[in-house]
């Protein structure tokens, strides 16, 4: 069998490279070799840079400098993050081709750092879908069972690491599109605090939701690639001026009298019985650890999926139509008048989801809709802040489930926008309060994972490793892995 | 008090979006719009009356930059991008109509 | 002029570029004529992923236009989009203050050509950014370079006081004059870097309600303006009185044939969706930062004007010639405190400003800032001539040093210019002439005039000519009244 990421860590991998039992040029040799074997199937990558990857890996060779925590060490980036002349293009047709001219803030980051960027993970066109599915390039699997979606939009981040083609990835949450897949392939995904992580870089869906951050296999693991991109962005104008605390510091701290509160309505109509279940039992440990748990309420908890739609669809209406066909990208070659090239290059370059939201965002803004739609929907988004802050008033944490369900068949839903869209109700409400919020694995029903989500003050994320870790520590679920076609 | 959005509607939307339908698309996405809009109408029900909105949630004020000019050095790489490029300028189909 | 019967409303939207360093939401250069697209960045280009950070300077210059129109500044802004596909508008959207505009209600008062002084409101203005250009081939394409991309704009948008093609050009010209003495513009219309766009619409006098307006966009001339608006005058009156309706509508400017062309109907109004700017932060404006906006705001045209007239004696009109331009202006200010205080010099300085060097930059085509004459170098020679040191005549050739950027004193010295008025040095010299000319004493003395000329002649030859002619000539009689 190929060498894969199932049974070592961050830090073993840092140790090992430290110490030379192996070089990163090895290492991300190995990697290919395992991605070649298990990627036919799996289809996390769109796209591979073996050759830059292993001139990056025997320049830090070169240098021997392994003292960063991810120096040589091999990692898949979401397809919608920069990376300056690797081809990029949001799994989008519109840019097929596409190489930007410069790398986005968390490139730069984990380029310094000495990090490998193998390749490009695949995810939904544009980060808009919940099963990656509307990806133009492929169709990646859960990597637990082959039939079911991996979720998404950072499905290919999600399933190349819980296959263990990668120790880590970066994906990005708008709505929920780290926490799901990671809840659907049994990871840890964090959606840090908006403004935590400089989007410098990101293709932008909805600038005011959008955050990237990791996908790992282990809380410290993803603790310390948030040390790594977290910061300061001046090229961001919602960047926030915070120290960077060292994410790793709390973790093996007991979470002896922490005030945890769960929310009435994450456990209402809709959420599949296995998962309230699963997720109650993982609260339930959560309490027998010490934390004293109480029930909530987030009353508007309902209203974000339709807040969120409308802002994100206004938003993405807005910063999708820079795709034109006139400076980069595709072109239709079809075109021959101005109009056309407008109309043809998007005609043919979206995906029907990404249109479906594009048309979405372009009516509610429109003239007569504003009011009623875009100006209601920030609104309501106050109103889910407000419910969020009277909460964290007496409390650290909200717990509850990631997703509603556990992961679906492959093709079962995309033809039904309103059932995804519904999904998305548990991770929505984090992002329109620009909260930090992660989801880690709860346990398994029919050999699926299930997602427990955690959800901490603005930039207080370290509380949020801290009781994840308590709870990683007492199961070790993440010893469990899915068997992969060698 | 559902909104009901007609199929002209659908059409002037899409073409402010520069996509272009066929009739049969045009229903179908007129169809899904129509479900996704009475999702979305949801909202109604909630009393927003004297709520100030919130279109972000950063607390970041005055993030401005020094008027200093930077030369990136991008202008080649920029038009090697370009679909048609021709003397340095991005080259489209003419500008009819050359309002603005 | 005008119609007898209607009453005309004119508004105007004034877009002026400011000439910052950087652009407004990149760092890439602002600059003028450069190579195509040589200006530009990633951010420029609307890439996939960039984000834009204000310029602070842009905001600053916004700012003193907003305190040159005695405008309210908005305490705080937020940056909206609005979105519309064109070729030169790489976003897709312009990023402008539609919600909460940097200034509100300010004034300009307007001196009409009947002498009356007439306050035309300022709506509001607000900071966007500037489109690229797009040029037209001959062979089906056009061309787009985004190097104006992204420059800083400031919008002024007039209350609809005008009453006529005039009244807007009088309101153009002054407006200019305001900007350009803020420092933020030199307002070069042939570079467009002052663009009109104007709303003209005519009503019955008497009528409390305003016609249907028609739109024309970015008239780069003041006399266009104008030229346009006298035909729609025409036009929307002709329209009315035939009993139909002035449709709401788009028209072009044609120059040849002096008239408004139809560009589109209106039928519905443009669909901007304008919404906030999610990437931008919002700015908030306190009253330190007023004050020091404030203190960097030069004086205005009007304030230096009246105080070239009561503190430097200087004509109204000069006054008026030497405030066309700030450069000119500030050069002016700077003589003046380099020294030609008095009025005088001030006087002088004047005269050499509006006469001798606006010649040479005439001739030569160049600015003032961009010739080699130091407002020092012209108090100094000003002064020169004031204290009798060098004769006008000479300081003809001293001028032509100065604009070559030579010291006057020391120029004036080397190369023997320096004038002799001396009573010492020129007795002696009298006395010489005298003696070898008695006939020119006896001329004198049969009262013939013209041995006086002679006299100062041979003088002037004798001391090369630097002799300081009122002496001379003051020394000549006394010597001749002696003999």
């Amino acid at each position: 069998m190929a060498f894969n990421y199932f049974d070592t860590n961050l830090d073993d991998l840092h140790e090992a490279l430290q110490s030379g039992k192996v070089t990163a040029e090895q290492l991300t040799k190995d990697t290919f070799a395992n991605i070649a074997a298990t990627d036919a199937d799996l289809q996390a990558f769109i796209r591979l840079h073996e050759e830059e990857a292993l001139a990056q890996a025997r320049d830090i060779d070169e240098k021997g400098d392994f003292s960063n925590p991810l120096a040589g060490i091999p990692m898949a980036m979401k397809d919608n993050i920069a990376t300056n002349g690797l081809e990029t293009t949001g799994a989008s047709h519109i840019l097929e081709g596409f190489k930007p001219v410069y790398d986005a803030a968390v490139t730069t980051k984990l380029n310094e750092a000495g990090a490998v960027v193998v390749g490009k993970a695949n995810m939904d066109e544009f980060a808009m879908g919940g099963s990656t599915e509307t990806s133009y390039y492929k169709k990646t699997k859960n990597a637990w069972d082959y039939t079911k979606v991996p979720g998404g939009s950072s499905g290919g981040s999600a399933a190349a690491v819980a296959a263990g083609q990668v120790p880590y990835a970066l994906g990005s949450d708008t709505g929920g599109s780290i926490r799901q897949p990671a809840a659907f392939n049994g990871i840890v995904g964090m959606k840090p605090t908006y403004g935590r992580v400089s989007r410098f870089g990101l293709f932008a869906m909805a600038s005011s939701l959008d955050q990237i951050g990791p996908l790992t296999r282990t809380v410290k693991d993803n603790a310390l690639v948030m040390n790594a991109i977290a910061g300061f962005d001046k090229r961001d104008s919602t960047s926030a001026e915070l120290e960077v605390p060292d994410f790793t510091a709390k973790l093996g701290e007991s979470i002896k009298g922490m005030k945890i509160a769960v929310p009435e309505e994450y456990f209402q109509e809709g959420i599949a019985t296995e998962v309230a279940t699963q997720v109650k039992a993982a609260i339930a440990q959560l309490e027998a650890m010490g934390a004293q748990v109480d029930q909530v309420s987030l009353p508007h908890t309902q209203y974000g999926v339709a807040a969120y739609y409308v802002l994100m669809a206004s938003e993405a209406s807005s910063n999708l139509q820079r795709y034109d066909g006139i400076r980069y990208g595709f072109r239709s070659p079809e075109a021959k008048s101005l109009e056309e090239v407008y109309k043809d290059t998007r005609t043919d370059g979206f995906g029907d989801e990404v249109k479906r939201r594009i048309m979405l965002g372009t009516y509610s803004l429109s003239a007569g809709a504003y009011d009623a739609f875009f100006k209601k929907a920030a609104q309501v988004r106050t109103l889910i802040i407000d419910d969020f802050n009277k909460v964290f008033e007496n409390y650290d944490l909200i717990v509850g489930p990631t997703t509603p369900t556990q992961p679906y068949g492959i093709g079962e839903e995309i033809d039904d926008p309103k059932a995804m869209y519904l999904g998305d109700v548990l991770t929505i409400p984090v992002n329109l309060a620009g909260l930090p919020g992660l989801s880690i694995n709860a346990g398994f029903n029919g050999g699926m994972p299930i997602g427990l989500q955690m959800i901490g003050k603005p930039f207080d994320e370290a509380t949020i490793y801290q009781a994840a870790y308590a709870f990683e520590q007492e199961n070790r679920f993440f010893e469990q892995h899915p068997a992969v076609a060698d | 008090m559902a909104t009901s959005i007609s199929k002209e509607e659908v059409a002037h939307v899409a073409d402010l979006a520069k996509l272009s339908f066929s009739d049969q698309e045009l229903e179908h996405f007129t169809g899904q719009l129509q479900e996704i809009v009475a999702l979305c109408e949801k909202m109604a029900e909630v009393d927003t009356e004297g709520v100030k909105p919130t279109f972000s949630v950063t607390a970041n004020v005055n993030h401005l930059r020094e008027d200093v000019a930077e030369d990136w050095h991008q202008k080649k790489a920029l038009l090697e991008q370009a679909p048609e490029e021709a003397a340095d300028l991005i080259k489209v189909p003419a500008i009819l109509n050359g309002e603005d | 002029m005008g119609n007898e019967n209607f009453e005309t409303t004119i508004g105007l939207e004034v877009h002026v570029e400011m000439q910052t360093k950087s652009k407004l939401l990149s760092p890439s250069p602002v600059h003028y004529g450069d190579a195509p697209n040589a200006n530009t960045n990633v951010i420029d280009w609307g890439y996939p992923g960039v984000l834009p950070v204000a310029n602070k300077g842009a905001i600053d210059y916004g700012m003193r236009v907003a305190l040159a129109l005695h405008a309210d500044i908005t305490e705080e802004i937020r940056w909206d989009r609005k979105n519309y596909v064109y070729p030169d508008n790489p976003k897709s959207y312009q990023t402008t203050q539609q919600q909460t505009p940097l200034g509100r209600n300010g004034y300009l008062d307007v001196n009409l050509p009947d002498g009356s002084v007439k306050r035309i409101g300022i709506e509001e203005l607000h900071v966007e950014e500037d489109a690229g250009k797009n040029t037209h081939g001959d062979d089906g394409y056009s061309y787009v370079d985004l190097n104006r991309q992204g420059t800083p704009l400031v919008e002024i948008v007039s209350k609809p006081d005008l009453a006529s093609p005039e009244e807007a050009y009088a309101y153009l010209e002054q407006l200019r004059r305001v900007i350009l003495f803020t420092g933020v513009s030199e307002a070069k219309m042939q570079e467009g870097q002052m663009r009109a766009d104007v709303n003209v619409s005519l009503r019955p006098y008497g009528s409390d309600t305003y016609g249907t307006r028609v739109e024309m966009k970015n008239i780069n001339s003041f006399h266009y303006v104008q030229s346009a608006l006298e035909f729609e005058e025409k036009r929307q009156a002709k329209v009315i009185r035939s009993g139909g309706q002035v449709r709401q509508e788009t028209r072009r400017y044609d120059e040849p044939t002096k008239s408004t062309v139809l560009m589109r109907v209106k039928e519905v109004a443009d669909d901007y969706r304008y919404f906030p700017e999610p990437d931008l932060s919002p700015i908030q404006i306190g009253q330190d930062w007023i004050d020091r906006v404030k203190a960097d705001l030069p004086k205005s045209a009007e304030d230096r004007q009246k105080s070239y007239v009561a503190d430097l004696g200087l004509e109204q009109y000069d006054a008026e010639v030497l405030t066309q331009t700030l450069a000119m202006a500030n050069f002016f200010d700077a003589a003046v405190l380099a020294g030609a205080d008095s009025k005088g010099a001030a006087k002088r300085v004047a005269n050499y400003l509006i006469g001798d060097v606006n010649a040479y930059l005439n001739k030569n085509q160049v600015e003032l800032q961009d010739t080699k004459l130091s407002p020092e170098n012209l108090a100094g020679m000003v002064k020169l001539i004031e204290d009798g040191t060098i004769s006008t005549k000479q300081a003809k050739k001293v001028f032509e040093a100065i604009m070559e950027g030579e010291e006057p004193e020391a120029y004036a010295k080397a190369q023997g210019l320096v004038q002799i008025s001396d009573p010492a040095v020129l007795t002696p010299m009298v006395n010489e002439v005298l003696d070898d000319n008695p006939q020119s004493i006896e001329d004198f003395k049969g009262g013939k005039d013209r041995a006086v000329g002679f006299l100062i002649g041979q003088l002037m030859k004798k001391s090369k000519g630097q002799a300081n002619p009122g002496v001379l000539n003051k020394l000549l009689m006394a010597e001749l009244n002696k003999r």
